[in-house]
């Protein structure tokens, strides 16, 4: 069955001063999961953009072929109507709309009156849902489900669209291990059903677990399709054709030499800031200077939750426990006290948490310390400027200036701008959550770089993260917490993802 | 180490930003830098479109001498209560009372002065702490109660109307004594003679120029002493030249009128002041960060509460400025004082560029708001235009100023 479904011929797409793809020609053959991967920036969305119509045609040059026919899309409609469906990273839900108005929204069931027929909306809704492995009632309003459900929404939403060829935009960015794995499975069904699949993503695991063919694009360009079922293709096959050459390893190396501790929390229990349950309970855990310390757990497992309770007190309720920040007890009540104590936490959520993103660089940079720039109140605005260019050039922040506006800087070059804020604090001890999320190869390998710098100046580094790979990759000492609770400590020596694995999902005997 | 350098080193890297390369905009970029100086500066081209406009509708009489001094005294309120304004917009807030504590302050000032004989200041100072009073309270609910500013202000607005017709017994007071009418009628003049002019005010005109271009000189000096982009050296002097001449112009023209009114001293200041602090102070800052991302303001350190609040207590401060000025240029107080001044205050604010979402405005910006108000409702006026087609004229301006930002800042957001 090597027919092919879709052809995009040597693709040009140009915006004033870049040019976001270069003769760029994609051909995916009907049935299969065709996995587009490459650095942010590379062109991956754009190319997707053109596929389903959000850039009309006539703003690109080349052609597209679906099902061998030339096809011009003025608009999603166009490409909806050819059963080309895309399901941006983004979920383009509405929150308080039920689960079956989602699904039929624009494209509402109406009965013979012309009203909308609500009985057979659901009861298709209810159809569509089983077929994605969705137990849910139709009429449950969205903004109750979690991303991953909402996730399957999305697809079902697809499916009532009569999908032929469906693209997802990073489908598992925000999803935890055993939602993504979920997901694959149902793509594997619907590959099964005949649905071909285009996905773009930055987890090469995920990419060699189920592609069936791989574009990779660099720069604007195409680089190569690795056929996946023939060839032996290894993620290190996969981030050569990414960044043009092999990486050895993902993680830099570091010569281990932990110090005195640094920071200490005993027995620390935080409450949910409405609801009645614990949400950390009875944590305790150390990290010492030129330490990488990891706090493994699934989503829902209060590690964010843990981290923003010691930072100041910045979540939760009846926070109960001792904090001890080189060996001294304290009382980080707020969060000028926990900067004051030396501690930053870099959030999980940079645009909502970190940045402002309206602003630019150089004020972002000194949010977090305009005391270091300012006598009796007024602040020194030319040493902010060249404490921002500093930052900009240890960190290799790719902005064209220091006055460049945070909001239009990729994702790595925020997350920098973020880590370069908090250093600018001069902390003891580092809290970074999820520090490398929804960034490329090569700004993480900057990243881990820019950690293992800061530990070997004595800095204590606590991280937060979903990939354990990367934990395993970073860390000297690895907690794993599973419902609020520590279910394990070893050196990183000890551990593997298997046993790690384990111990985050303990809780159901714990808790039961 | 592995022997990889990091991918992205593969990019060409922005050039270091020495001052040339800062400036950098290619000769294919120059309707991008014309588009963007105009998005920066074309609230000012508005004033100047609009005041030209007049001076031709009215035959010059709206820059005369005489009229130049009138528009300063009957809209100085309304800048004033404007800086209070755009900095609680810019942290995300508004207030709706503004006009009733205009009045509140009013009434207390001149039960004081009128009713009780107590001397003149004392009337402000009591005025100036009611003002305070007001603000703290509003102040506690919002950032404390954590009500949201429209609500508790609104409150405010009918809760502060209904005081001063207590304060006031439902009837106005007046006359003012003199000393008191001074602060908003009066004028610094004869202090240093001249024939037919005030030589006194071309010299503080004067001085303002001279401090005008030796801040400018100094800012540029240390700006290339930390190797920033500046503008050429030709373009600053003719930068200075244009304000000094525009300055000079209009202390001329005050000169051959009646001299520097009080008013107008009271309002340089307050600029001067908040113009700074909302540029260069630390609490400055945290105003703009709380109305950028309130949550990240708070992760950073930010005592967001404490913040808050003194942007309200500001804000009743400059409302009972607002207050004194306006009972003593209306010499006395009336219950229906101050009507409807918070939504000339927050137009001027919008107007001038501030953002409906916050973290976006600028005291200065707010002034030129006002003014386009001031000149538009005064040239009105004078052309004897009605009062219903001053209202819908000032409706539309509002909307196309705003409209005009929202389309600027969507060409900005896709031109990248």
């Amino acid at each position: 069955m090597d027919d092919t479904i879709l052809e995009m011929r040597r693709i040009t797409k140009t915006f004033p001063g870049v040019t976001a793809l270069e003769d760029v020609t994609l051909s995916v053959r009907r049935g299969e999961i065709h996995a587009i991967c490459g650095e942010n920036g590379a062109g991956k969305s754009t190319l997707m953009k053109v596929l389903s119509g959000v850039h009309p045609t006539g703003s690109y040059d080349g052609e597209i072929l679906f099902d061998g026919k030339p096809v011009q899309f003025r608009g999603i409609r166009d490409s909806e109507a050819n059963g080309i469906v895309i399901i941006h990273q983004e979920l383009a839900l509405v929150p308080h709309l039920s689960i079956a108005e989602n699904i039929f929204l624009g494209n509402e069931r109406r009965g013979r009156s012309g009203l909308i027929d609500w009985n057979r909306a659901n009861a298709e809704a209810a159809q569509l849902l089983a077929s994605v492995g969705l137990r849910e009632n139709p009429v449950t309003p969205v903004i109750q489900l979690g991303v991953g459900k909402q996730q399957l929404v999305e697809i079902a939403k697809a499916l009532s669209k009569k999908v032929r060829l469906l693209i997802l935009d990073e489908p598992t960015a925000a999803l935890n291990d055993i939602d993504s794995a979920h997901l694959l499975d149902l793509l594997r069904q619907l590959r099964d059903r005949g649905i071909t699949c285009i996905m773009i993503s930055h987890k090469l695991n995920e990419i060699t677990a189920i592609a069936d063919s791989t574009t990779v694009i660099r720069d604007g360009r195409a680089v190569e399709t690795l056929d996946m079922r023939a060839d032996d293709v290894t993620q290190q096959r996969i981030i050569r054709g990414m960044v043009g050459r092999d990486l050895d390893s993902f993680y830099p190396d570091r010569v281990s030499s932990p110090g005195e501790e640094v920071l200490r929390i005993e027995d620390w229990t935080v409450r949910h800031p409405v609801q009645d349950r614990m949400v950390v309970e009875g944590v305790g855990l150390s990290v010492r200077a030129g330490e990488v310390v990891g706090i493994a757990g699934l989503m829902g497992a209060g590690r964010t939750e843990l981290a923003m309770s010691v930072f100041g007190r910045s979540y939760g309720r009846h926070i109960r426990g001792r904090l001890f920040v080189r060996g001294r007890e304290v009382h980080a009540g707020t969060v000028a006290e926990a900067i004051d104590n030396g501690i930053a936490y870099v959030t999980e959520d940079r645009k909502r948490y970190g940045l402002n993103l309206i602003d630019d660089v150089r004020r972002n940079v000194s949010a977090a310390a305009l005391d270091r720039l300012s006598r009796l109140g007024w602040v020194n605005g030319n040493e902010e400027i060249k404490v921002a260019e500093a930052s900009r050039r240890e960190m290799n922040i790719r902005a064209p200036s220091v006055m460049a506006v945070v909001g239009k800087l990729s994702g790595g070059n925020q997350q920098k701008v973020v880590l370069s804020k908090w250093l600018f604090t001069d902390p003891d001890v580092l809290i970074l959550d999820e520090p490398t999320r929804g960034i490329d190869v090569g700004a993480k390998y900057e990243i881990y770089t820019i950690i293992n710098r800061l530990v070997a100046e004595g800095k204590a580094v606590i991280v937060i993260s979903s990939e354990l790979p990367e934990l395993l990759g970073m860390c000297d000492r690895v907690y794993t917490l599973a419902a609020g609770r520590i279910t394990g400590e070893m050196p990183v020596g000890e551990a593997t993802q298997e046993s790690l694995m384990e111990l985050m999902t303990k809780d159901k005997e714990l808790v039961g | 180490m592995t022997s990889i350098k990091t991918p992205s080193t593969e990019r060409p890297t922005p050039p270091d930003s020495t001052p040339a390369a800062a400036l950098h905009t290619g000769t294919s970029d120059l309707r991008a830098l014309v588009l963007n100086n105009l998005r920066q500066s074309g609230i000012y081209v508005a004033l100047v479109v609009i005041v030209a406009l007049f001076a031709i509708l009215t035959d010059g009489v709206s820059l005369s001498p005489g009229n130049i001094t009138n528009i300063v005294l009957q809209y100085s309120y309304i800048l004033v209560l404007a800086i209070g304004m755009v900095i609680l917009i810019i942290g995300g807030h508004i207030d709706l009372s503004v006009g009733s504590v205009v009045a509140l302050t009013g009434a207390v000032s001149a039960v004081l002065v009128i009713q009780q004989g107590y001397p003149w200041w004392v009337g402000v100072l009591a005025a100036l702490a009611v003002g305070v009073a007001v603000g703290a309270w509003h102040g506690f609910w919002v950032a404390y109660a954590g009500i949201p500013a429209f609500i508790v202000t609104l409150a405010g607005m009918l809760l502060f109307r209904g005081l001063t017709l207590r304060v006031l017994d439902n009837i106005s007071l007046s006359p003012f004594p003199a000393e008191y009418q001074r602060v908003a009628a009066g004028f610094l003049n004869g202090l240093l003679g001249g024939q037919g002019f005030d030589a006194f005010t071309l010299l503080i005109g004067a001085v303002a120029v001279a401090g005008y271009a030796v801040s400018g000189f100094r800012t540029r000096v240390a700006r290339i002493r930390y190797q920033q982009p500046v503008e050429s050296f030709p373009l600053f002097v003719a930068r200075v030249a244009v304000v000094g001449a525009v300055i000079m112009y209009f202390a001329w023209q005050l000169a051959h009128a009646r001299g520097l009114p009080i008013v107008l001293i009271i309002l340089a200041v307050l600029v001067l002041v908040y113009g700074l602090l909302t540029r260069r102070t630390v609490f400055g800052r945290q105003v703009y960060a709380i109305g950028g991302n309130l949550s990240a303001a708070a992760l950073s350190g930010v005592k967001v509460r404490t913040v808050n609040f003194w942007m309200f207590v500001n804000m009743g401060f400059l409302a009972a400025v607002a207050g004194v000025i306006y009972s003593s240029r209306s010499n006395g107080a009336q219950p229906a004082a101050g009507n409807m001044f918070e939504l000339d205050a927050i137009a001027a604010a919008f107007i001038g560029g501030a953002a409906v979402t916050g973290g976006v405005g600028t005291v200065v910006g707010a002034m030129v708001g006002g003014l386009i108000m001031a000149v538009m409702s005064n040239g009105m006026q004078l052309m004897g235009v009605d009062q219903s087609t001053q209202s819908v004229v000032k409706g539309l301006v509002l909307l196309v100023a705003v409209a005009f930002d929202v389309y600027n800042k969507r060409r900005a957001g896709t031109a990248r």
